[in-house]
């Protein structure tokens, strides 16, 4: 068994596993991500490839798509580190407290991912409009929030919220109740423990859960049409552009705007993930 | 097979019931032999939902008269646009009814599953049906808006769709074009001038002309809704007329939503004789009366019902072959990428592409 021999620093494909088949559900696996994620990714790609690498470049310093690219990516960076903050909150609530309704709770975080966007749209639309619910109230301050890039953060903060609290709930469940309590009888204080105890070994979690609402975030179309207001160069977001581009049957136009979407998508999660494999590896847990 | 005067004998009775069972095997077959039922697909946009039921009632029961032969038509609405790049791509359409010939033009063109000359096969530019652009005020029009002029004060709030999105909002922008050009004696440049100065009063642009209404009505927001026609009506017939009125402006444009067979899908499927009847149907005396009825202007207004007839103003009514040289110049001139549109939204300072 010479594989045996070459250590765990070989890729181990020959190595005989504890469980059978890896053949078959290797060979499955790049199949199935080929047919429903990298063919039609690529598609994209070779759409755009069309204008060429200076056509690309062209659509993507127009001041319109750079102003509508700069609203997206901004916009959802700011509601996806919103949700960080509150997602943790929130998971700490579920997991740490007993209380009346808690499952109640459990299951209305998981809303937003079922709810068809367009709805939870219109629902906010309605909700924070001037003469809604809560807009109303805003008006009173003299504040817009509906049809203002507010109102995009609103819808964008609402569709990533279950991101974070779901990938963070499962490493706090699981975090050694133990540690807090040693940490607690060698004498620090309750703000201590959670600074330099707790939170460091959630770090990974939370970077991951944030990674997660800004990607669903940046590609949001059904939601925050309706409370957008989509005003060019104020309040447009790119995927509408992309809608445009479309209407115009501009289709090389559309899937440059998207492949540029794609790209920043593409580095600012490997930024993320980069991240994140620093902080396991500094933090440890995850 | 005669059964006839001799006495009956069981040798008769055999034939009788032979003669009996024959006749009963033609009814079944003959009923067989009339046609099967036919399903047709058209593909419209998003105000015509109550009007192709209503229509396609009508002739799915006169073609039952006429023809012993159940039809059903299916009918998609969405955005005139979308509705155009879906046949494109793909979806299997008998027939289209769009909001503007422009729409049906790029499916000609780059789907190839049409001619070219589509508008010249049906009459009335395969118009079964106008409409045209008015305002919905809020009731007792408090601001005081009567004409395209008002629309362009300071303070003023008007709401319509994306004219790079919505095909009704192309016709509102291209009727508040057609107004003060036709003011200043035909100055473009003063034209330009008063579409910009109306789409600063503009706070949301929604992306289809059904959004646009309900962020006018249910949300509130906005002094003046730039609206169909017929949309304006049903906006009014839904919510009472104790809520708006609506304001007929001076000038307005002709709004022409054509039909066409696509042609390679009805040979493929063999339906083109049933879906040429559906869209000549449209011209009938009686889709004519149920046009109207729904708050579009029929094209032969004598056979819908007079009082239908007699909410249409006298409207003074642009059309765009005229004002604007047919539906490809339009394009050209105002929503194509750079055009007159996004010129409007190009922010001070900003190179042009």
């Amino acid at each position: 068994m010479s594989a045996i021999a070459l250590g765990s620093r070989s890729f181990g494909i020959a190595r005989p596993s504890a469980l059978p088949g890896f053949g078959i559900t290797f060979g499955f696996t790049i199949a199935y991500l080929s047919l429903i994620v990298l063919i039609p990714l690529s598609v994209l790609v070779w759409r755009a490839s069309g204008l060429g690498l200076s056509g690309i470049w062209h659509v993507a310093t127009t001041p319109r798509v750079l102003a509508a690219l700069k609203t997206s990516f901004y916009i959802s960076f700011a509601a996806a580190a919103v949700n960080a903050v509150f997602g943790l909150i929130t998971a700490w609530v579920l997991t740490r407290y007993r209380f009346p309704g808690r499952t109640a709770l459990d299951a209305l975080v998981d809303l937003p991912f079922a709810l068809p966007t367009a709805v939870a749209g219109i629902a906010l639309a309605a909700l924070y409009a001037p003469n809604g619910w809560i807009g109303s109230w805003f008006a009173l301050a003299d504040i817009k929030v509906a049809y203002t890039p507010l109102g995009i953060f609103i819808a964008l903060t609402f569709i990533g919220l279950p991101f974070v609290v779901r990938t963070v709930q499962p490493v706090l469940a699981d975090l050694d109740r133990e540690i807090e309590e040693a940490s607690a009888t060698l004498g620090a204080s309750r703000m201590q423990t959670l600074l330099r105890v707790v939170l460091p070994a959630l770090v990974p979690a939370v970077m991951t859960g944030f990674a997660l609402a800004f990607g669903r975030a940046v590609g949001e179309y059904g939601s925050v049409i309706f409370i957008a207001g989509n005003m060019p160069f104020l309040s447009e977001i790119a995927p509408l552009l992309i809608i445009v581009q479309l209407e115009e049957f501009n289709y090389a136009g559309a899937t440059a705007i998207a492949t540029i979407m794609l790209a920043i998508s593409f580095l600012s999660l490997l930024t993320i993930n980069l991240i994140q494999a620093w902080s396991r590896r500094r933090f440890g847990h995850g | 097979m005669r059964i006839g005067s001799r006495s009956v004998h069981l040798r008769d009775l055999s034939a009788l019931a032979l003669a009996f069972g024959l006749v009963l095997a033609t009814t079944v077959y003959g009923r067989a032999q009339t046609p099967p039922p036919v399903t047709l697909v058209n593909v419209s946009y998003d105000p015509t939902r109550e009007l192709y039921r209503a229509i396609n009632e009508a002739f799915a029961r006169e073609w039952l008269a006429t023809h012993r032969q159940r039809v059903t038509v299916r009918v998609s609405h969405g955005g005139s646009g979308r509705q155009a790049r879906s046949v494109i791509d793909g979806l299997e359409a008998d027939v289209v009814t769009l909001a503007l010939a422009g729409d049906i033009d790029a499916i000609a063109r780059e789907s190839k599953r049409l001619p070219d000359n589509w508008q010249s096969r049906l009459p009335n530019n395969a118009s079964p049906y106008t409409s045209t652009i008015v305002f919905l005020v809020r009731k007792g029009n408090p601001k005081g808006i009567r004409d395209w002029n008002d629309l362009i004060r300071p303070g003023i709030s008007v709401i319509t769709p994306n004219p790079k999105t919505s095909g009704g909002a192309r016709w509102n922008y291209l009727a508040a074009w057609a107004y003060e050009r036709d003011r200043t004696g035909g100055d473009e440049a003063a034209a330009r001038r008063f579409v910009e100065a109306l789409f600063k009063n503009v706070p949301v642009l929604d992306t289809g002309a059904r959004g646009s209404t309900t962020t006018f009505v249910q949300r509130g927001l906005g002094d003046v809704l730039l609206a169909w026609e017929n949309e304006a009506y049903l906006a009014l017939a839904e919510f009472g007329t104790d809520k708006f009125d609506i304001v007929n402006p001076s000038l307005s444009i002709l709004a022409e939503p054509p039909v066409s067979l696509v042609d390679h899908v009805v040979d493929r499927r063999g339906t083109r004789a049933v879906a040429q009847a559906y869209l000549e149907f449209l011209y009938t005396p009686a889709a004519q009366a149920i046009i109207a009825k729904h708050f579009y202007r029929p094209v032969a207004p004598q056979h819908a019902a007079p009082a239908d007839i007699a909410r249409f103003p006298q409207i003074r009514l642009v059309t765009i072959d005229n004002a604007f040289g047919g539906w490809a110049k339009a394009h050209a001139d105002h929503f194509a990428d750079g055009a007159s549109f996004d010129q409007i939204y190009r922010p001070s300072g900003a190179p042009s592409r």
